[in-house]
């Protein structure tokens, strides 16, 4: 999941729709965001490449929206609704999770072990297209 | 309900503003001369002056037609006689004629009750110590050393006392209140129900027994001094240290101009309350000036004249009402009549908040120009003259002036501006020329500035600065729900209405406060840096 500057960024991302749990007047989703590019990146515990400025999910709520529509500790998230998640400040990623007009939100978000899934299946199935959930993402840096 | 506070429901110091004293106080006020004292007190009727509010303003506006001439030096043969009134002085006379009768026997009733009491409470211990002497002298026994000494302690205590008195009681009385001073009152009274008690006592068991034992009898006497010096210390407790820590903030409002000031007061009752409001009044609120408020009144008459109900049914709201029904009808077409010229109003395109702007801009623009000017003719007036040095003073005999002089050698120079100034400002009916060139005076005999000189017209300053004629508020009415010898609550709102104004008093009780402790270990101020946050979403 590392990049490099100036080349677009490639990864294995799952597509998950979360919908947002109403809990008073606010509207949740039952997990917790770290990172940033405001942030220090050397003290995420879950990212492999300790100079991604990423946004990562730090804690889940057991029975929440976002754990029942399969988000999981440690995932980055890439898109959220179509914007990018990959190079913006904490404070906008909250910002553009947390918009109260919107009910549903559909967030790209990658993982280790998805790399390896597809790496696993193009390896014992080399003319597999892969598809279902994952889908390999071309997303410009 | 409002009830005005009224003279009914007296104790039996009947027709009292003030509670009674221990000893008579200010018998050197009574030669002083009668005017004085009764101008210098805010005494409280019920009765308003009559036609005062005309005179008030009759005043004022005739002094705004006034002759333009007066910051020059012209004389004039006018058609008055010499020996003419003003206006204010025939208001004056009036007024000095209801304080004098009406105060009078209420004040001279309390403090003749007071001298009496004062003067019992006096003499007791000392007649305690003489009577036996002089009703059974031979069976006495003779005074030995501890009795002797007991005779030194008695005469230094009832020394003491009587400073103490004096100093607690014998002060000018700064006002007179609708009712009884109940604190005082209630002291006058436990003071008479002890003497009485201790007379009784040495009545039956000393003298008429006859007892022989003199050292009992000034060990009695000396009792009652100490307990006459702790009534004293519960005196100054009730009277001097129980309102001094702060529990009310109480929010006066000025009702013609909403001028809000927020003091803190003690527990007081509300008589006391109000009084210790009317004396901050004086002090900071700036003075009152009608004159001011002539174009609110103007605008409000022209929101409604632009509108007339024409009642085309046939009715007639004129006619006499005849019975209640006829007196509902009649209620009940007023009432949609003033319903539809409200909405009428609110639906006719007013533009008056255009003139009302324009015209504050306008007004304030020639307020500054017309300071400018001020300011600059004031500066250049005060070069002309500067203090004499006193090798100068063998020079030019001739021309050394006094303060006085001074003044009005310069004051024409800047006359005409400030003339000007002052009525463009309002203000000109405060200000009388003679004061003006006192003023003048006082600054150039102090080395003050232009500037310093100046202060003093620019901004409206308290009431108590202005001469007594301007102060419009010499008789205070209290108009409260609640008794006013009750004491001050939470949420109690009295008003304290003069002639021309009233001050609109609202309480708010300073809340408990519940504090708790934490103990931080200074060692334990510690930091890491930390830059990765975390936001549940």
């Amino acid at each position: 999941m590392s990049f490099v500057p100036g080349q677009p960024v490639t990864a294995v991302v799952q597509r998950i729709e979360i919908q947002k749990l109403r809990q008073g007047e606010n509207l949740i989703l039952g997990f917790s965001i770290g990172g940033g590019i405001d942030q220090d990146p050397g003290q995420n515990p879950f990212s492999e490449d300790k100079s991604d400025k990423g946004i990562y999910v730090t804690r889940i709520s057991p029975g929440g929206p976002a754990e029942l529509a399969g988000l999981r500790i440690g995932d980055k998230i890439m898109q959220v609704n179509g914007w990018d998640m990959t190079m913006v400040t904490h404070d906008d990623a909250r910002k553009k999770l947390t918009k109260k007009k919107e009910d549903v939100v559909r967030v790209l978000v990658t993982r280790k072990s998805l790399e390896e899934a597809v790496k696993h299946s193009k390896g014992t199935h080399p003319k597999h297209e892969c598809g279902g959930s994952t889908s390999m993402h071309r997303l410009m840096q | 309900m409002d009830t005005e506070s009224t003279y009914s429901g007296y104790s039996y110091y009947s027709g009292r503003s003030r509670g009674s004293h221990r000893h008579g106080e200010r018998s050197r006020d009574r030669h002083k001369p009668r005017s004085k004292d009764s101008r210098s007190e805010k005494s409280v009727t019920i009765n308003t002056p009559p036609a005062e509010p005309l005179l008030g303003d009759s005043a004022v506006r005739g002094e705004q037609v006034q002759d333009d001439n007066w910051g020059e030096t012209t004389t004039a043969v006018t058609g008055t006689s010499e020996h003419s009134l003003s206006q204010e002085d025939i208001v004056r006379i009036t007024k000095d004629l209801e304080d004098s009768v009406g105060l009078d026997c209420r004040r001279y009733f309390a403090r003749t009750l007071a001298i009496i009491l004062g003067l019992l409470v006096f003499f007791t211990p000392l007649a305690f110590l003489v009577l036996p002497h002089i009703l059974w002298p031979e069976n006495l026994k003779t005074c030995g050393t501890a009795c002797e000494g007991l005779f030194i302690s008695v005469a230094f205590k009832l020394l003491i006392l009587l400073l103490a008195v004096w100093a607690l009681f014998f002060r000018p009385a700064r006002a007179g209140l609708p009712r009884v001073y109940v604190f005082r009152a209630l002291l006058a009274v436990l003071v008479l129900l002890f003497v009485i008690s201790y007379w009784l006592f040495y009545g039956v068991r000393i003298l008429e027994s006859k007892d022989d034992n003199y050292q009992g009898i000034v060990q009695y006497a000396v009792s009652l001094v100490d307990a006459l010096l702790f009534i004293h210390y519960l005196a100054i407790v009730l009277l001097e240290l129980r309102q001094l820590q702060p529990c009310f903030s109480v929010c006066i409002t000025r009702s013609t101009d909403g001028e809000t000031r927020h003091y803190n007061l003690g527990q007081l009752s509300i008589q006391r309350a109000a009084l210790a409001i009317i004396e901050h009044y004086y002090c900071d609120f700036p003075v009152h000036n009608p004159a001011l408020l002539s174009a609110s009144k103007s605008r409000a008459a022209k929101h409604l004249a632009g509108l007339k109900v024409y009642n085309v049914d046939g009715e007639f709201p004129a006619a006499p009402a005849e019975g209640p029904g006829n007196n509902a009808a009649a209620a009940g077409i007023a009432h949609s009549q003033s319903r539809a010229m409200i909405a009428a109003a609110a639906r006719r395109r007013d533009t008056s908040h255009n003139e009302l702007y324009y015209e504050e801009a306008e007004h304030e623009r020639r307020v500054r120009k017309r300071r400018a000017r001020l300011v600059v003719a004031v500066e250049e007036a005060f070069t002309h003259i500067k203090r004499m040095q006193e090798e100068e003073q063998k020079k030019s005999p001739g021309d050394i002036m006094d303060p006085r002089e001074a003044a009005q050698a310069i004051f024409p120079s800047m006359a005409r501006a400030l003339q000007k100034y002052l009525r463009t400002t309002k203000q000109q009916h405060c200000h009388s020329m003679e004061s003006i060139q006192q003023h003048l005076a006082f600054c150039i005999t102090n080395n003050m500035t232009p500037k310093a000189f100046l202060e003093s017209y620019l901004t409206p300053g308290p009431t108590l600065r202005y001469s007594r004629d301007h102060w419009r508020a010499r008789q205070w009415t209290l108009i409260s729900e609640a008794s006013v010898t009750s004491s001050l609550k939470d949420g109690s709102i009295f008003l304290l209405k003069c002639v021309d104004f009233s001050l609109v008093v609202t309480t708010k009780k300073i809340p408990y406060i519940q504090m708790s402790e934490e103990y931080i270990d200074p060692k334990s101020h510690k930091f890491v840096l930390r830059l990765q946050s975390e936001t549940s979403v």
